[in-house]
Order: C-alpha cells, then structure tokens, then sequence
C-alpha cells in the first residue's frame, strides 16, 4: 500500500502544480477517454461475464450518487445513513410520472424528479439539522427505511410489485425497428481482444443514440454526461460563499454561527442539493435499461455503500468520490469469477483501505498539505532530539 | 469632548443557571473608540458576561443594547451582522481552512451571494469575492500574516493563530470587537506585541471589549476597566482609578491576614 500512497499523493501534488490551460486539456482528454472506454473495452479493465457497457453504467450512476453524497458528508459534515431515500424518491417520482400513473415524457418528468426529491430534503433536513453528529446518523437512518417501507405499502406507487415499464430517455434518429433495424443515426462497433490484439468487433455495436436493449452504452454516455455537468456545478459551488459556509459549519459550527454564518441555512442547503443529486441519480436509475423499479431495489445496504464510497474514496474531494463511487461499483462485478465470494471480497477491500488509507484514496488537499506539514514538523523534531542525543 | 455615542449598554444584567447566578445585576457600557478592560479572578464571570453580550446567552433578567437596540431574540450569527465580533479563549479557527479562507468567511457576513450566484458567477459573486479577496488580505497584512495566507490555519503556530483570530473577527467589520484572552499563552515579549497590536487595531476606528487575566497588559493598553467579582461588578474606572482601589485589590491579592 506504501507505494500506491506515495504515488497518488504525488498524482495529486502534480496535479495541483500544473498551470490552468494543462489542467482543462487534461480534464478533457480524460473524458473523452471515458466516454469511448466501453467501446474500446480494454484487457484486464474490461468484466468479462457481464455486459461491460452495463458495468459502465452502474459506474458512472455511482460516481454520481457518490458526488452528490460527498456535497453532505464531506463538504457539511452531515453524516447521512439514508441517502438512498433521495435515491428512491427520484426513482419512484419517475416512474410514477413516466408509467404507473401518468404518462410524461422522461426529460419532462426528469426536473419534477429533482424538485420533488429537493423538497424531500428540506422537508427531512427542516426538522432534524438541529440535531448534530450521531444522532443526525440515526435520523436518518430512519429515514431511508420510511421510504422504503412507505413504497412497499402504498397502491398509488405501485406497492410491493414495484413500477415496470419505465419509459427510456428519446431516442436520437430513428427507432430501432426488431428485429433487424438497429435504429439512430449510425452505429458503432466495440473493439475485442486477442491477447493484446484489437479487432474491431461487428457484432457488437452501439447505435447512435437508441436507449433500447441492444445496448447498454447509450445509458452510460447520458449518465457520464449529467456526472460531468454536475462536477462542473459541484466545483462552481464549493469555490464561492456558499462552499467556504459549509466548511466552516463543518470544522466548528459555533464558532462559525458566531462568525455570521447561517449555519443552519447552510446545512439545510447542503442537504437539499445533495437530495437534489441523489433524485437525479435515482431518475437516471429508473428509466435505464431495465425500467423497472420495485422497493427491494432501494435496500439499506445501499445506503451504506453510498457512505462508503465517499469515505473509501476520500470525502471532501469530489474526485475521490467519483474514484470511491466507481469502485465500490466496480469492483463486485470485476471480481465475479469468485461468484458467492467476490462480496467477501469487496469487503476485505474496504476493511483493508481505511487502514492504509484513512483519508481516503483521494484526500481533500487540506488532509495531504495538513500531512506534508506534520511529517515536515516530525522531521525537525526527530534531527532535534538526534542533536540532544549528540550533546 | 462631548459625550460620546455609547456602543453597548447592559443594564442590571442577572444571569442564572439553576441555583447558579453567574451574573448577578451587573450594569456597565462601552463607549464608542474606547478600549475597555475586563478584569476579575478567575470563575469572576468574565466569560459569562462576554457570552451574554455576544449573544451566547440569554441574560434571565435585565437587558443588553447594543446601539440603543436590545438583542434579544436576535441569532447568534445575526448578532454578529449587527456588528458584535468576538474571538475565544481556547482558539477556535476553521482549522482544514486557510488562513485566507478563515478571513474570507468573516468578510462573508455583509455577502448574499447564494448558489445560483456561484452557478452562473454573476457580477455580484465576482464584486463580493473580489471585495472579500482584498479585505482579507489587507486584514492578514496589517496581523503580519500575508505570507501564510495560503496555508491551513491549523498548521500555523500558535501566536498566528491568535493573531489570525482577531483578524477573522475583525473581517466582518464590528462596531465592538470583543477578544477573549487574546494573551493567553503568550510570553511577555508577545505579551507586549500584542498590547501594540490591540492599540493599532483601536486605532483603525474598532472599539475593543478586552477580557484578560493578566494585569499588566490591561492597565498599559485599555482606557477603562471593569472589575468582576463572583459575578458582580465592583469596580469601574481608569486603569489609575483600578489601581489604588481598596476592593480591588482584596478580590485580587485577598486581604492579607498576616500584616494585620
């Protein structure tokens, strides 16, 4: 693990040296990258008993979760156990507008989805930031087992059998005709691999734009997207009035009330954008490939997972939420080949990076400048003592 | 020189918890470009008072007024818009912040910029960030802190620390600046640095409510001294005034029973 510390802690040190043009040109090489990742479906990377574009998918709708998440936890300190009840409320805002009780298009249904999963935010958040630390944890906690348990009971949302049918983001270009017209504007075809040898792969191709079952790909691209937008509003946020309240609230919360922050604003702000995100993330989840949504899908398992996923991939930082997000998505279905045991697997892993890696993989730069400096401080005081010893 | 616009006024504050009165009917007022002392032994109520005037605690009877209006049932944080900003004992900086954003929240008070100001960077994010940016920074300059702007607050040494309190106070531009033992921990070749300080501060137009311990840097840098004792007010004067007064030197010295 020493040498994978090292080696990000100096990626990130770098990183923070480059000058602003190299950054943007990186950043954007970067996505492209990922953009056209399952169609290269690269050696090693790729998950070879699950649809790799499918695996994709579920990344990126991680990262995303895991990005607004990290807006709770790691920009207000606000420890919160039940996320995945934002998750479900977008889901089921969704579906309920989309199929079981109306018919809406998905883009239209999409903002209601997030206005409708702020609300719950704020609603949630009103009655119990005044609650702090272990307790706000407990509450909820409660709260992501209400939804759950609220869904599993009420006919109106469809009840324990769940909502099906959930419509697809529109297609661009024509619809796929079955069972030979693939549909959109032209289709593009994935590599495979012989060893390390490309091919290009004709029977397995993506059509250009068609969110249907052929494949899974299109669902990653619109995820990926919105994951980007988000980022750029998430840093646009955190570098302003309203990021500094937060980190303030978050280090010392009387001491920033007498300071003149709102604190209390501040933290239901946080908790209603990160609602927010987790409401569009649950959305996106409804209408992809599947289109199907049942109360089992909203487990509390997920909750944690979500938690884990900013703390394993460093919370404060979005892009260790992102890198945690993807991981902690990734990783299970990599790891298949083990079947029943790739989940013991997965949670060796995580037992096994907190202990080498208590900020996270991606630190927050306050945590790596905070460690330069001590070990700076350890480095003086140990040749002091070595010139006591001397004399 | 006339009379000058008193900035705070507690009148016949009583404070009480349970069967506690920490403060009992204590009346006393801050003029306007004055710094006033506040002295008294330890568990004398120095603390409470300074909560009370903050906004920290609800005096049980009594008032606080704060330019001729009461405080009561205003919030903390709106209290320190009207202009009330205050440092603490044990220093309690944003400590995974920097230097510079430790200020900058501070000369966020009089900001509104909000989310959709920062989304879209409209011109009042960019005037306000521009303003705060500067004001921060000529803070940091005059605590001698510019250089250590960018880095994090807990890293930096305990005097900085201090210093970077009163700045981050000062930041939200207070019409009463109250420091609660600024020198604490301080040798007494800091000690008077930061005498030298609080006078350059007072001298900027702030009007500084100074708790200390420490008699001497109080009588060599306030223009007035209130004495607590067990949560009474015994003595108000001129640091000469203080001096010679009998009162305050039994709460101070006790009454020396072997001379008698």
């Amino acid at each position: 693990m020493g040498p994978v510390r090292t080696a990000l802690d100096a990626m990130a040190r770098r990183w923070a040296g480059m000058p602003r043009g190299a950054r943007v040109a990186l950043v954007v090489l970067l996505a492209a990258f990922f953009y056209v990742l399952p169609l290269v479906r690269p050696p090693v990377v790729t998950t070879q008993q699950i649809d790799f574009g499918g695996v994709m998918f579920g990344i990126a709708a991680f990262a995303l979760v895991a990005v607004g998440l990290n807006i709770v936890i790691g920009y207000a300190g606000l420890l919160d156990l039940g996320y995945v009840g934002f998750y479900a409320v977008g889901a089921y805002t969704t579906g309920v507008l989309t199929s079981y009780q109306f018919h809406w298009s998905f883009f239209a249904a999409l903002p209601v989805a997030i206005v409708v999963t702020m609300i719950t935010g704020v609603l949630l958040g009103a009655p119990t930031l005044r609650v702090r630390g272990d307790y706000l944890a407990i509450v909820t906690l409660g709260f992501g087992e209400i939804i759950r348990l609220a869904v599993t009971n009420v006919e109106w949302v469809g009840a324990a059998a769940g909502i099906k049918d959930i419509p697809h983001p529109p297609n661009i270009g024509p619809d796929p005709e079955p069972p030979f017209g693939t549909g959109g504007l032209f289709t593009i075809p994935s590599l495979s691999w012989d060893g390390l040898v490309p091919s290009v792969d004709t029977g397995r191709e993506t059509p250009f734009l068609v969110f249907g079952a052929v494949s899974a790909i299109p669902y990653y691209w619109l995820v990926l997207t919105v994951l980007i937008l988000v980022l750029v509003a998430d840093r646009l946020v955190k570098d302003s009035r309203v990021g500094r309240a937060w980190e303030a609230t978050r280090e010392d919360e009387d001491a920033a009330e007498l300071m003149g922050v709102p604190t209390f604003r501040f933290k239901l702000l946080a908790f209603a954008l990160g609602a927010a995100i987790g409401g569009l993330s649950g959305a996106l989840y409804a209408s992809s490939q599947g289109g199907y949504i049942n109360p089992q899908s909203f487990p509390l398992l997920l909750s944690i997972l979500f938690v884990a996923a900013v703390i394993v991939g460093g919370a404060g930082n979005r892009w260790g939420a992102v890198l945690g997000g993807a991981l902690v998505a990734y990783l299970p279905e990599r790891f298949r080949e083990f079947s029943d045991f790739r989940l013991l697997v997965f949670g060796l892993a995580l037992m096994i990076l907190p202990v080498y890696r208590p900020q996270g993989l991606l630190p927050p730069r306050r945590t790596i400048r905070a460690r330069a400096a001590q070990e700076e401080i350890d480095e003086l005081e140990g040749r002091e003592s070595a010139q006591k010893e001397v004399l | 020189m006339g009379e000058r616009t008193k900035v705070l006024e507690v009148d016949d504050v009583t404070l009480r918890f349970g069967g506690l009165t920490a403060l009992d009917s204590v009346s006393l007022h801050i003029d306007e470009g004055e710094i006033l002392g506040m002295i008294g032994p330890n568990g004398a109520g120095k603390t409470t008072a300074f909560n009370v005037i903050t906004g920290v605690y609800r005096p049980t009877s009594g008032q606080v007024r704060f330019l001729g209006d009461p405080l009561t049932g205003l919030k903390r944080h709106a209290i320190t818009k009207r202009g009330i900003a205050r440092t603490f004992q044990n220093i309690r900086l944003f400590g995974a912040m920097t230097a510079l954003e430790n200020v900058l929240v501070g000369t966020d008070v009089h900001h509104s910029a909000g989310v959709v100001s920062a989304l879209f960077r409209t011109p009042r994010h960019r005037r306000e960030e521009a303003e705060g940016h500067e004001a921060a920074m000529e803070l940091l300059e005059f605590m001698g802190l510019a250089s250590r702007a960018d880095e994090l607050a807990s890293n930096l040494p305990y005097g900085d620390q201090r210093r970077l309190e009163i700045a981050r106070a000062m930041a939200t531009g207070p019409r009463l600046l109250c420091l609660d033992e600024p020198a604490a921990g301080f040798n007494p070749q800091e000690k008077a640095q930061l005498m030298d300080l609080i006078r350059r501060v007072r001298d900027r137009g702030f009007t500084v409510l100074l708790i200390e311990h420490d008699m001497r840097l109080v009588m060599g840098v306030t223009d007035r001294i209130v004495v607590l004792e067990f949560g009474k007010k015994i003595a108000d004067g001129t640091p000469a005034e203080i001096r010679d007064d009998p009162a305050v030197i039994a709460a101070y010295l006790g009454v020396d029973e072997d001379a008698s």
